[in-house]
């Protein structure tokens, strides 16, 4: 059994206006040391499958079925009590914004001592030097005077070293990043992106990055996981999403992102429409009405779930296509338009 | 942080004085512009039986003749060094701090506020303390079971502390607690003991007057706490708090309770400002001798000095409250000490 | 009238000082140099493009162009008229032509109005008579930008992000304008929206015969839409070029940092890249390095960097740059820089 494995995973959200399935049945699992990319617009369930991995659904409104499995335990049976105690020591988390991610009553140095002193029975004397020692090797400057600063005194990048710290000040085994470096600039994204890699290195932690961004995604992930309408679309190796996409929604997410690194193109190739409200997913398969290929699945688009088959060696579709077709789609259709002009 | 407390302190002492010169404007100002004479004015320290003789000499000695400004100036002075009252028969002293004399009981005021203030104080005091518990109690159970049957109940009895006038609510409770039923367990009122006295007994005859008052209080504050705390709770940084492992009883209370009190500082500030200037309904209800009720005694007997004097004191508080806010604010909140 | 050397619009050493307040009386103690001596031409029918990050004072200057704030110095020309100190009575008409399009779709729509008056607005404020009536031309707009015209009636709230900054474009369409403005005109919407915008914004451009200004962080989306480039840094122009010569030969150190950090969609790429990574964040702009701004956090930078600030100078054909030791001079320029 692998570090973590989620199966079946179901986070539903009973509301007035009706259900709304932010998480709808996803499965992967992911070793120590490596790194998963989640991707996916705003509404896909990437932010509530991280929440929901912590437990921090759990006791609310939601209704979660599946199974959670966290180094051989399973965590969505397990008592609100015990998850909590693996909460911030096994599994932490770093959000987006770290400005309004830190309380701004007190000092970086309290809540970095407060993170370690949940899980660790010491004196504050004790975990403030932790706390000193954490600041500096996530690459604060002078951490022994910054850490009686308040979070609205440090610049974004140094807020988000910050909130690393904390993350990091019980050696958790799982580290999850929510699109960890969207509020900060470009120069600053590009420390923290190093430094994540670096730091796992060093801890030998499992990573799961969520972001909207693809260029993030393939700096740090071994394995990425493309999410549509609460649903996993496609799911592979790194090289398999970027260089053998076979789901018409990745295709179109690389299509609509302008790069740096090819020759610029005239025209990007834009998805139609926008993404669907969770309330309200699309009946069959839930990119259909977006789908530009929708019309080649001989009526099931509409009216029926695809299944998430592999196509080849851990390379997971969820498509109706059939898998030749896809793969000629992308080799004489895509691939071309997105590599030349 | 010094230039934040300095530039607060300046505020504050300016307040006082526009709120000094708004005071004597509407009690020496208005009357004359509605046709007072200064011997009219005169006359209500030496009687309105006195000869227009009599009124005129009092009018010239007590000053009313002069200027508006010179007469501010002089109330000032009364404040700071004291004042002496020619009126014409006689001489009356008045010391430092001098907030007026009343010819009516031949008295100066400010000793008589500070005999009265003990009891108001007692009264907003205690009130307070059950307010806060209360409403914020309440408040935080309220958000914390949002949409439950306790929250549902809890901002009904709510809405109706809210809309309910004291003299109801007092009289309910005199009905419920006191005359003689089988729940008396307290003072009908028109009783003071002072704390040093018997503490006991200072407590059995305030806490139908404080359970009143209490109640208008708790359920403002339980519903501004319950808005406070559900907007808290869904902030960023008590996800973070949670994420990190906390007990939800220590994400509440530390996290989110600490964020959402800082609003409801400023509203009580001001309110237990208010209310140390005299609890006018309450103190009346239950005829306890606080400063209210002796501003009312005062205005049915148009003792002018009294009513000044209580109007300025009470504006005293109201201007140190808000200044104690302002810099618990920056204790509190680390980011308003930029400012 | 603007003939085809003559630029649309001209910025001249434009700067744009916030006061900096400090201590009791609020005296003067800096300023925010936000936009701090940047000159620059923009041809009719080209897109410039300006990148930068946090507090590189890109939104100010974008806000100085349009006039929204007033600048402390230099000179704005829009069509060789001075625009720079224009009241807002005589800057009216001018407003026809040059318009705005904002960040954020969900703040900058009032939520209050229907699409129909929203896009309608202008119309009325400008007082123009159209030939078939507000509501024809208006839904002629709402076409042009790919919404239904049949949505007339409906509120912001019942479209999507994509679709709420494609009211935002059609607001700013509504007079024809010559010029838009338009600042991180994509980056709260969706990656797979932002496509379509971009090329909506692409598609109007040819349309209309419009010319853009567009700011923005996003280096690929910049590097797409433009056709010339211009790199900030801390309120001063750093370099500015055709997309082409700054995207492929950066001269300035700051530039290629940029060109660096940005994360790269080819996982096969990431370790064997060339990376130079800067140190640290933006500072300030309140106290910024003096001299060169950049020599804080440049790799390159020598003694003259932190004396001497460079000068914006053309070292290549249309190619400008403010640097003591820039990339990829051509020999020629390097001989008379050097000279």
């Amino acid at each position: 059994m692998s570090f973590l494995e989620l199966k079946d995973l179901k986070i539903h959200f009973p509301t007035d206006d009706g259900l709304v399935k932010s998480v709808d049945g996803l499965t992967f699992s992911l070793e120590r040391g490596s790194t998963l990319g989640i991707v996916g617009e705003s509404g896909s369930g990437k932010s509530v499958t991280s929440l929901g991995i912590l437990g921090l659904h759990k006791g609310g409104h939601a209704r979660i079925s599946g199974e959670i499995w966290l180094d051989g335990e399973e965590l969505v049976s397990a008592s609100q009590e015990h998850v909590r105690g693996l909460r911030g020591k096994k599994m932490a988390m770093i959000f987006q914004d770290p400005l309004s991610a830190m309380h701004p009553y007190y000092t970086v140095g309290d809540q970095i001592v407060e993170a370690y002193r949940i899980h660790h029975s010491v004196s504050k004397k004790v975990a403030r030097k932790h706390a000193i020692d954490m600041l500096g090797r996530v690459g604060i400057p002078e951490p022994g005077r910054r850490v009686d600063a308040y979070p609205h005194e440090f610049s974004g990048g140094m807020r988000q070293r910050a909130m690393i710290a904390m993350a990091l000040s019980c050696d958790p085994e799982l580290l999850i990043a929510d699109e960890p470096t969207t509020a900060l600039d470009v120069t600053v994204q590009a420390q923290i992106l190093d430094l994540m890699r670096d730091l796992q290195r060093e801890f030998n932690s499992a990573l799961i990055i969520i972001t909207h961004d693809l260029g993030v995604v393939a700096e740090l992930s071994d394995d990425i996981l493309v999410m549509y309408g609460g649903k996993c679309i496609e799911y592979g190796a790194a090289e398999d999403i970027f260089y053998r996409p076979e789901h018409p929604y990745t295709w179109g997410l690389l299509g609509s992102m302008p790069r740096l690194d090819r020759e610029r193109t005239e025209r990007l190739m834009p998805i139609k429409g926008s993404p669907p409200s969770l309330i309200n997913i699309p009946p069959g398969c839930a990119f259909h009405p977006r789908c530009p290929y929708s019309d080649r699945t001989q009526g099931k688009a509409d009216t029926e779930v695809p299944a998430l088959l592999e196509t080849e060696g851990g390379h997971l579709v969820r498509c109706h296509l059939p898998r030749e077709e896809r793969r000629s789609l992308w080799e004489n259709e895509i691939k071309p338009m997105l590599e030349t002009t | 942080m010094v230039t934040y407390i300095i530039r607060r302190l300046i505020g504050a002492v300016i307040m006082l004085l526009i709120v000094s010169m708004a005071t004597f404007a509407i009690f020496f100002l208005v009357p004359q512009l509605a046709g007072a004479t200064p011997e009219g004015m005169a006359s209500r320290y030496v009687g309105r039986t006195a000869t227009a003789e009599t009124a005129k000499l009092a009018a010239e000695r007590l000053g009313f003749n002069d200027p508006l400004v010179v007469q501010y100036g002089r109330f000032v002075k009364g404040i700071v060094a004291g004042a002496e009252y020619d009126y014409g028969p006689g001489v009356e002293e008045c010391p430092a701090p001098c907030l007026g004399y009343s010819f009516i009981t031949r008295q100066p005021v400010f000793p008589d506020l500070m005999n009265r203030l003990p009891i108001t104080l007692s009264l907003a005091i205690g009130a307070a303390v059950i307010w806060v518990v209360m409403g914020v109690g309440i408040g935080v159970l309220s958000a914390l079971r949002r949409g439950s049957v306790f929250d549902r109940a809890a901002m009904t009895v709510a809405l109706a502390g809210v809309s309910l006038p004291i003299f109801f609510t007092g009289l309910v409770s005199l009905l419920v607690f006191s005359y003689g039923n089988p729940f008396s367990f307290a003072a009908q009122g028109g009783h003071y003991t002072t704390f040093l006295d018997s503490p006991s007994q200072w407590a059995y005859n305030l806490l139908l007057p404080w359970i009143t008052l209490a109640f208008l209080f708790a359920a403002t504050y339980a519903r501004l706490t319950r808005a406070g705390m559900l907007e808290t709770m869904n902030e960023d940084y008590i996800r973070t708090a949670r994420a990190k492992g906390l007990r939800e009883s220590t994400v509440v209370t530390k996290h989110g309770l600490r964020a959402a009190l800082t609003p409801i500082l400023t509203v009580f500030g001001l309110d237990f400002g208010l209310l140390i200037g005299g609890a006018v309904l309450t103190e009346s209800a239950y005829s306890l001798p606080g400063l209210g009720k002796y501003a009312i005694d005062a205005i049915v007997n148009q003792d002018l000095p009294k009513v000044m004097g209580v109007t300025l004191l009470a504006a005293l508080f109201v201007v140190v409250a808000s200044l104690i806010v302002d810099l618990l604010y920056a204790v509190v909140d680390p980011r308003v000490r930029l400012a | 009238m603007t003939t085809p050397n003559e630029p649309l619009l001209s910025v001249q050493d434009l700067q744009k000082y916030f006061p900096v307040t400090k201590g009791l009386l609020k005296r003067q103690v800096g300023a925010v140099k936000a936009v701090d001596g940047i000159s620059f031409d923009v041809f009719k029918g080209e897109t410039l493009g300006v990148v930068g990050e946090s507090g590189c004072g890109k939104s100010t200057m974008g806000r100085l162009v349009t006039r929204l704030l007033e600048p402390t110095g230099g000179k704005v020309l829009f069509e060789g008229q001075d625009i720079t100190h224009m009241s807002q009575g005589r800057l009216r008409p001018l407003r026809r032509d040059m318009q705005m399009i904002f960040q954020d779709p969900f703040s900058s729509l009032n939520p209050r109005h229907t699409v129909g008056a929203i896009v309608g607005a202008p119309f009325r404020i400008q007082g123009i008579k159209t030939e078939h009536g507000t509501k024809k031309a208006v839904q002629e707009i709402l076409e042009l930008v790919g919404l239904n015209p049949e949505h007339y009636n409906r509120y912001p709230h019942e479209f999507s992000g994509g679709q709420r900054q494609r009211i935002g474009i059609a607001r700013t369409l509504a007079l024809k304008p010559k010029m838009i403005i338009a600042d991180e005109p994509v980056s709260a919407l969706d990656v797979s929206i932002q496509a379509q915008v971009v090329n909506l914004l692409e598609d109007l451009q040819n349309e209309l015969d419009l010319t853009y200004v567009v700011i923005a962080h996003d280096l690929s989306v910049v590097r797409h839409i433009s056709d010339r480039v211009a790199v900030m840094y801390l309120g001063k122009l750093v370099e500015l070029a055709d997309r082409k010569d700054l995207y492929e030969s950066p001269m300035h150190p700051y530039t290629n940092a940029l060109m660096s950090a940005v994360p790269i969609p080819d996982p096969a790429r990431r370790n064997d890249r060339e990376r130079i990574r800067l140190q640290g964040d933006v500072p300030s702009p309140l106290s910024p390095p003096p001299a060169c701004r950049f020599h804080t956090r440049c790799w390159k930078a020598q003694a003259i960097c932190k004396v001497e600030e460079p000068p914006l100078v053309e070292l290549a054909s249309r190619h400008q740059v403010a640097c003591h030791f820039p990339e990829k001079v051509p020999q020629e320029a390097a001989e008379a820089v050097s000279a």
